[in-house]
């Protein structure tokens, strides 16, 4: 105890300037690891998104931290509190969003958020303003006398964030939040995340990419319970847009033309690729070196020999690749190191969100 | 406090919307109203007989003929029906996920169990409470001691909560109502049928040490107008030891 005293002293108060430190955080299920010494800090008013496929640990670590579950070994700390040792502190100051958002289906809106500002000890007197101030912030007004059982999936995504906020709590923890929304849905929800940075910090859970580039100050990457990566969308876009390959579609491919893109500087092979297009033109994959641009000129070589041009596009390495680049060749890269080989090993496509 | 409140009120009211809570006490009425009726008429014949024998006039009495069978009886349909009140109460909050709420929240596990223990006490009460016409219409037609009535309620209010206790621990051991249902309904089929066994075992301090143990047992004392400290240690023990079991679940369950 004494020991702890005096580290505490030495450092300062613990967290001092963190709102969220997390300390070596593991967790085991039997002999499977959930989550394996998870470290990371948030600065207050900061918004962090952790990203990872499905199963890395994302939801394991956000339930450690709001106290749903006990992590095995290692320490988390929210305003200074530890979660351990003083739990009910914590929670007071976390608003917290599962998975599936926790709702009773047999109560209204304005009923299901009465009960929530209760529970989470907001006083007699502002629970009418409390209820008021989420409805409005969520866009619920329409529907605030509803049976919740009779919303839409959108609708109650967004009542489940109204009662992560209800008791304006300063630490938001948001699991997928907009998982199972329309896009129209999506932008709504991520508009009014941004609008709670600063106030309040936030972090949310993701697999998708441009979402983490739309509305975090930083990005923790995750995978199979380890930290793979801390860093700016920014920078982390940027390293994943490093495109080194081009794909193009060409009507009247031909061996000399073949020759000629292959001859240009930058290019090291060109292959056919996958996958193929419905209308017949051919489909070459063109490497190149990283960090070189060769579209302009390919472009330019198609379009002198007329060989019918008709898609041309970089191809980014998909969030899989990243993870497995960083998971096998580099150890944890934190805030701004550059990935040691980040030339994908084949073709890469990132399907539907590209950044 | 307010916590605990809220809790429970909310629980009152998903038991108050759902069927459920509404047919087991129309069933109740009407199970415990026929039993009644049986009750009445039959000790009705047996009154007139005993009119006929002048002598046996003075022992007519309403409590011991009416009353106090009326109420044992109901013990048996209430250790069947109470297990549907409680089945869902945690059960379904693991199911729905909304647990991840209570246990995300400032609020203490106890205070979420007590708070929803409050909640079913509460309708066991309304429920139990609207038998009370029996002795009401019985006093319009002969003399009515109240206090035996008196205690046999408390006596029927306190076995009622060691059901309600232990339907509460097997609503949490589960996420399947039905299985809660059963689990409860079976323990509290053990601890009656103690009674029997202990009735018909050869050694007889362990026969009476099964018979101490059996829930209804404990029932006889405050349907005869006595309230006896043993009984009551022996039934808020139960409730206590229900209630405590719960709790050590339901935080247990943080740790899967």
């Amino acid at each position: 105890m004494r020991a702890a005293c005096m580290r505490i002293d030495a450092v300062g108060r613990p967290g001092e300037g963190q709102m969220i430190d997390v300390d070596q955080l593991t967790k085991q299920y039997g002999s499977l690891t959930a989550i394996d010494g998870v470290t990371f800090r948030v600065e207050p008013g900061e918004v962090l998104a952790f990203l990872g496929p499905n199963g890395a640990g994302k939801t394991t670590t956000m339930r450690i931290l709001t106290g749903a579950l006990p992590a095995t070994s290692g320490h988390a700390r929210v305003a200074g509190f530890d979660i351990d040792e003083s739990p009910l502190e914590v929670k007071q100051r976390i608003g917290y969003l599962p998975e599936s958002p926790p709702l009773y289906p047999e109560m209204t809106v304005t009923e299901y958020l009465r009960y929530v500002a209760r529970i989470k000890g907001v006083g007699r007197r502002g629970v009418r303003q409390a209820i008021d101030q989420a409805v409005e912030r969520c866009a619920l007004g329409q529907v605030r006398g509803r049976l919740i059982g009779n919303l839409s999936r959108g609708y109650r995504q967004r009542v489940g964030l109204a009662q992560a906020l209800i008791h304006d709590p300063p630490v938001l923890i948001l699991d997928e939040p907009t998982g199972g929304l329309d896009p129209k849905q999506i932008i709504e929800i991520r508009e009014l995340i941004k609008t709670l940075a600063g106030a309040h910090t936030v972090i949310l859970s993701t697999h998708i990419l441009p979402e983490a580039t739309a509305i975090c100050q930083r990005v923790v990457i995750i995978h199979k319970g380890r930290v793979v990566a801390v860093d700016t969308p920014g920078r982390l876009a940027a390293q994943l847009r490093g495109s080194e390959q081009v794909r193009v579609a060409l009507r009247r491919p031909t061996a000399a033309l073949h020759a000629a893109v292959a001859a240009l500087p930058g290019v090291l092979a060109v292959s056919p690729g996958e996958p193929a297009r419905h209308d017949g033109a051919a489909v070459w994959v063109i490497d190149c070196e990283r960090g070189r641009d060769v579209r302009e000129a390919v472009a330019g070589a198609i379009v002198a020999t007329d060989g019918g041009l008709v898609e041309l596009s970089a191809m980014a390495m998909s969030l899989e690749e990243v993870f497995l680049q960083l998971t096998t060749d580099a150890p944890a890269r934190v805030d701004g190191e550059p990935f040691d080989d980040p030339v994908p090993s084949g073709p890469a496509h990132l399907s539907g969100d590209a950044p | 406090m307010s916590k605990l409140a809220a809790i429970c009120s909310r629980e009152l009211r998903s038991l108050l919307v759902s069927p459920i809570a509404a047919v087991c006490v129309a069933m109740f009425l009407l199970v415990t109203g026929y039993l009644f009726y049986t009750i009445v008429i039959a000790a009705s014949v047996q009154a007139r007989m005993m009119l006929r024998m002048q002598q046996m006039a003075p022992q007519l009495n309403i409590n011991e003929m009416v009353l106090a069978p009326a109420l044992r009886n109901f013990s048996v349909i209430l250790l069947l029906i109470v297990p549907l009140l409680t089945m869902r109460s945690i059960a379904e909050e693991k199911k729905q996920k909304t647990s991840e709420q209570l246990l995300t929240s400032p609020v203490t596990v106890a205070q979420i169990v007590l708070g929803k223990y409050v909640a079913v006490l509460a309708l066991y009460g309304v429920m139990l409470g609207l038998t009370l016409y029996m002795p009401l219409l019985l006093a319009r037609f002969g003399p009515v001691a109240w206090w035996p009535v008196a205690s046999g309620y408390i006596g029927l209010l306190l076995v009622g909560g060691v059901f309600l206790a232990v339907g509460l621990l097997a609503s949490s051991l589960t996420e399947n109502q039905m299985i809660a249902a059963v689990t409860s309904f079976s323990i509290l089929l053990v601890l009656w049928l103690l009674g029997w066994v202990g009735a018909s075992t050869a050694d007889l301090q362990f026969g009476s040490f099964l018979t101490y143990l059996s829930l209804l047992e404990h029932l006889n004392n405050f349907l005869a107008g006595l309230i006896d400290t043993k009984d009551v240690a022996y039934l808020l023990g139960l409730i206590a030891v229900g209630l405590f079991l719960t709790h050590r679940v339901v935080e247990s369950q943080r740790w899967r």
